[in-house]
């Protein structure tokens, strides 16, 4: 018994858990309409799931989103693009750097002009900062949200060192809107790198107490090994991105496949995946892009260019006209930006694809027939963002 | 009564005084432990400091001041809960946790009434909770606590059996079920012939008190059983829709147990409050409270070590263990100590 | 993009070259300076291996479906009928092995409006212009749907485009090729009206229920606009002369690195 989803084929062993919930038709005791949200501790935000339940299993779920809409691609229209970067920032507001960094390449491609080696250098440094950030994040709270009552507090303690150096190097924890066309805005305080340096030990070090405390429990094994398999194909054909296709076995990382940006055509780095595709499986390929970052980090370091940061722009910067397509491997996942520029100071119409959007879109699929407790493990696992769902 | 303080009193003012010790002792337990291992010693293992203002001294006054701020609250009640069965739902919890400690022996005469079926009967009472939960998790009109509730009436009806059965081993190798016989036959019993321990039955039911206190973990819904309070799920799962002093009595009943249970296997496992020995009986009565406290606090300190460390397991996990792992290592422990004890 | 193009470092002998080119690696015909972009018309760029790649099999399964095509910065860009979107998606699934759904999006070529005044020195807030002008490849009308997808095994990706009527926007739905277009399609339906036919349910997905209109519509204004009109620059300090760099604006000098 196989099934389709378009025109996907799915194997057999992917919908045991499905068969299952064929069982308990003939009961028919009634089912019972409950709404996971939008005020839900395992939601990370505002989600509704309204999940029809029969006992503890999931009939059918349909997430509700929306709650966080604040209409990001109509107000890029009466933003210039510096004004539209602070914006932007807030879309995924745990690794905000990385949000800019799309937009600003596009805008530059659009210009036709190219940020100092410098400038590349240090957005790679803060991106892959971001990203470890966001990461050790997500390796403390999907402990929480399996009922480990210790992991996000090491977590967030060591996340801390992360924000700390973004802080000092841009003068803002979360929303650094650092990002100019052209370069960044400042250059590095004295001292950063030093401590840099000293902060990738304490993620190395985070990484392996994270791994030990958790990854290593059979408890932990219990609740997530083969929880919310996704095959490979179909997650691609739901636009699931990032590490949540890797884990399931997509060899895919547009930092090394995509067009080139950055300095990541400089950089000497490995892309992990892992063959289950269930939710063990994107926590581990997590916790071992977690350490890359670091690894990363640290070459980058090592390859700073010195030079100017900012490029010859003029004041009032007034975009060519055109339309670019700039996609990135984000912390989430593939984040791009559609910008249509008219020569104006501001876009004319930006598509923002967000990576999260479409890393939800297959939860009504992926969802069925698990338990209750599994599906927040589920949730945890895929790692969303509201903003970057709702922008 | 009590011999050293030499003073005679009548049956209805010993009730009194010992009703008002048993009172009074619950939420001292509970607020001990709730202080000691839930806001310190989980504190320092999450690497943080926990309460330290309140009070002055590491903040030792924060759950009194807790305490006192949840008895001022409003009293909120959904509009659609059956307001009797709401009402009743925490007392019948804190009500079985009075119960147990009627027979928890703290000295040599301290004790409410030694039952001589002791062991049997604080286990069939500390059951009663069961029927509180499942009151709450229904009257509350609520779908997460319905959930919540019945998770939690799977999960306290499937450990009652690993409880009872690590229990027996002790009870056939003490050849008595009052808790004052037990406590006795661990003081003045001998490891191969030397009594200087005496015989505590962890050495020799250790798989006894594996399983107690696995089944005592679920008993108390604490992680990794913890599925009818799933904080990232359920959010207090039975307990959502309580507030101000009825949640009080739930926080209060949910800690008094752990209290009572840590002292139930002190007593059954670790000697209770004898200092084998210390044959002095006005002596034992004095420091066999502290005794017990201290052995109490050994295994809290380990109930509430796994507590934060582990991750909680899925319901049909939970009972899997239970049904298919538990009870059969319990019978089996029972087996072979009843084998040794014949032959031995 | 193909992989076999060795990329385009700093220091390639392309110092010459001014301004400094953002070059595609897999362009070696770009190697020659680029003339100054003309800001009315886009320019022509040649196409690398890959664009052709795709456009040579596109055109071959699509014929004379495909209207237009053009290169964005290194995207292609191809406008097809709108009798032939769906197909377009199949044949973008099977033969150009685009496995991956990026996003399918809506587009509304009217002009936007005015806001600030060119002339004046407001800065705060874009002017565009009032002239309809259509963007690669081209479009029929005002409205026009837009999906890009990608290919997880050949790393390439399209942008397909197709025009929408106004009177009864109607487009066929992907929803059976690539299952997430569910969500896309949703969106694009409440943010502009287009309908999908072969959608299962197209309801709202950000807005709630009982939402009137198509907000993402140039004729629709930004409601916060409405409740308070943007009060332009607020806080003026004098501009520094012109040709006289402000420090953090153009900026030459640097520090030493640490």
């Amino acid at each position: 018994m196989s099934a389709r989803a378009g025109d996907v084929e799915i194997a057999p062993e992917d919908l045991r858990h499905l068969a299952d919930a064929q069982l308990n038709v003939e009961l028919d005791t009634g089912d019972m309409v409950l709404n996971l949200g939008p005020q839900h501790p395992a939601t990370h935000g505002t989600l509704r799931l309204v999940v029809r339940l029969d006992g503890e299993r999931v009939i059918a779920a349909d997430p509700v989103i929306g709650y966080m809409h604040r209409g990001y691609e109509k107000l890029t229209e009466f933003r210039t693009y510096p004004q539209v970067t602070t914006l932007i920032n807030r879309i995924d507001w745990l690794s905000s750097f990385a949000n800019e960094v799309p937009f600003i390449w596009g805008a530059e491609q659009l210009m036709e002009i190219e940020a100092p080696p410098r400038a590349v250098h240090i957005r790679t440094i803060l991106t892959e900062l971001s990203r470890i950030a966001t990461f050790l994040l997500f390796l403390g709270e999907m402990g929480l949200q399996v009922g480990a009552l210790t992991p996000p507090f090491l977590g967030f303690r060591d996340r801390e060192h992360v924000l700390n150096l973004i802080e000092a190097a841009t003068g803002g924890r979360f929303h650094p809107n650092f990002n100019r066309i052209g370069g960044l805005k400042d250059d590095l305080p004295w001292g950063w790198i030093g401590e840099t340096r000293d902060t990738m030990r304490i993620v190395f070090d985070a990484c392996n107490t994270l791994e030990d405390l958790l990854m290593g429990n059979e408890i932990f094994e219990l609740r997530t090994r083969s929880i919310g398999i996704i095959p490979g194909e179909l997650g691609a054909g739901y636009g699931v991105s990032g590490s949540n296709l890797r884990a399931s076995g997509v060899d895919w990382d547009l930092r090394r496949d995509g067009t080139p940006y950055l300095a990541y055509p400089e950089l000497d780095f490995k892309v992990w995946t892992h063959s289950d595709g269930d939710s063990y499986a994107r926590y581990w390929v997590r916790l071992q892009e977690t350490r890359e970052s670091a690894r990363m980090v640290i070459q980058l370091l090592d390859q700073l260019p010195s030079g100017p940061i900012m490029a010859k722009v003029p004041r009032i910067i007034k975009v060519p006209e055109g339309e670019v397509w700039t996609e990135t491997e984000n912390p989430l996942g593939q984040m791009g930006y559609y910008i249509f520029s008219k020569g104006a100071t501001g876009p004319f119409r930006t598509k923002i694809r967000s990576a999260s959007f479409s890393n939800v879109s297959i939860l009504p699929w992926l969802l069925r027939g698990v338990y209750v407790p599994d599906v927040i493990t589920i949730l945890a696992s895929l790692y969303f963002i509201l903003g970057d769902i709702d922008r | 009564m009590i011999p050293t303080l030499a003073v005679e009193v009548g049956w209805g003012t010993t009730l009194a005084l010992k009703t008002l010790i048993v009172l009074g002792l619950v939420p001292f337990g509970a607020l001990v432990l709730g202080y000691t291992f839930l806001l310190k010693m989980m504190s320092h293992m999450q690497s943080r400091l926990g309460p330290m203002d309140p009070g002055g001294f590491h903040g030792w006054y924060q759950l009194i001041g807790d305490g006192l701020k949840f008895i001022q609250k409003e009293d909120v009640m959904p509009a659609k809960a059956d307001r009797r069965v709401f009402a009743l739902a925490p007392a019948v919890v804190v009500v079985s946790t009075f119960l147990v400690f009627v027979v928890l022996p703290a000295g040599p005469e301290l004790v409410v009434s030694d039952l001589d079926v002791g062991v049997f009967y604080a286990l069939a009472v500390s059951s009663l909770s069961v029927v509180g939960v499942l009151m709450a998790g229904w009257a509350s009109a609520n779908k997460f606590a319905l959930l919540g509730a019945l998770r939690a009436a799977a999960q306290l009806i499937a450990y009652e059996l690993p409880l009872l059965l690590a229990v027996v081993g002790v009870v056939i190798q003490a050849d008595s079920m009052s808790l004052q016989g037990i406590v006795s036959a661990q003081a003045n019993g001998e490891i191969f012939g030397i009594g200087l321990i005496g015989n505590p039955f962890i050495l020799t039911q250790f798989v006894g008190f594996a399983l107690f206190l696995v089944a005592a973990q679920a008993e108390l819904t604490q992680a990794p059983f913890d599925m009818p309070v799933a904080e990232s799920e359920l959010v207090a799962g039975y307990m959502v829709e309580y507030t101000g002093f009825r949640f009080l009595f739930f926080f209060i009943g949910e800690f008094g147990t752990a209290f009572a249970f840590s002292a139930l296997a002190a007593t059954l496992f670790l000697g209770g409050w004898a200092v084998p020995g210390l044959d002095n009986e006005g002596l034992s009565t004095v420091i066999g409270p502290a005794v017990l406290f201290a052995k109490l606090m050994a295994v809290a300190f380990l109930m509430f070590w796994v507590r934060f460390t582990y991750p909680r397991l899925r319901e049909d996990q939970l009972q899997t263990l239970a049904w298919k792992y538990l009870i059969p290592i319990g019978l089996a422990n029972i087996l072979v100590t009843g084998a040794l004890k014949v032959w031995i | 993009m193909a992989e076999d193009t060795p990329p385009v470092h700093e220091g390639d002998g392309h110092e010459g070259d001014a301004p400094d080119a953002v070059i595609p690696p897999e362009a070696p015909v770009d190697a020659e300076p680029e003339p100054e972009p003309e800001p009315a018309e886009p320019e022509e760029r040649a196409y690398s291996e890959a664009e052709s790649e795709l456009l040579a099999r596109l055109e071959g399964e699509l014929g004379d479906a495909v209207v237009d095509h053009a290169d964005a910065y290194g995207t292609l860009v191809v406008r097809v009928r709108p009798d032939a979107w769906r197909r377009a998606a199949e044949v973008a699934k099977t033969r150009l092995e685009c496995d991956f759904l990026s996003f399918v999006a809506g587009m509304d070529w009217q002009p936007a409006p005015r806001e600030g005044d060119e002339e004046s020195s407001d800065t705060s807030a874009p002017v565009q212009p009032t002239e309809t002008t259509f963007g690669a490849a081209g479009s029929e009308g005002r409205f026009q749907v837009f999906a890009h997808v990608e290919s997880t095994d050949r790393h390439w990706g399209v942008t397909l485009k197709t025009d929408v009527t106004d009177a009864a926007p109607s487009v066929q739905s992907w929803v059976g090729v690539y299952p997430g277009a569910d969500w896309h399609e949703r969106e694009c339906w409440e943010m502009y009206g287009f309908t999908f036919d072969g959608h299962p349910s197209l309801r709202h997905l950000y807005l709630p229920g009982e939402f009137e209109g198509h907000p993402l519509r140039k004729d629709f204004p930004l409601l916060a606009r409405v409740v308070k009109p943007w009060p332009g620059l607020v806080d003026v300090e004098p501009m520094p002369e012109d040709g006289e760099p402000e420090s953090s604006e153009t900026t030459a000098g640097s520090e030493e690195p640490t």
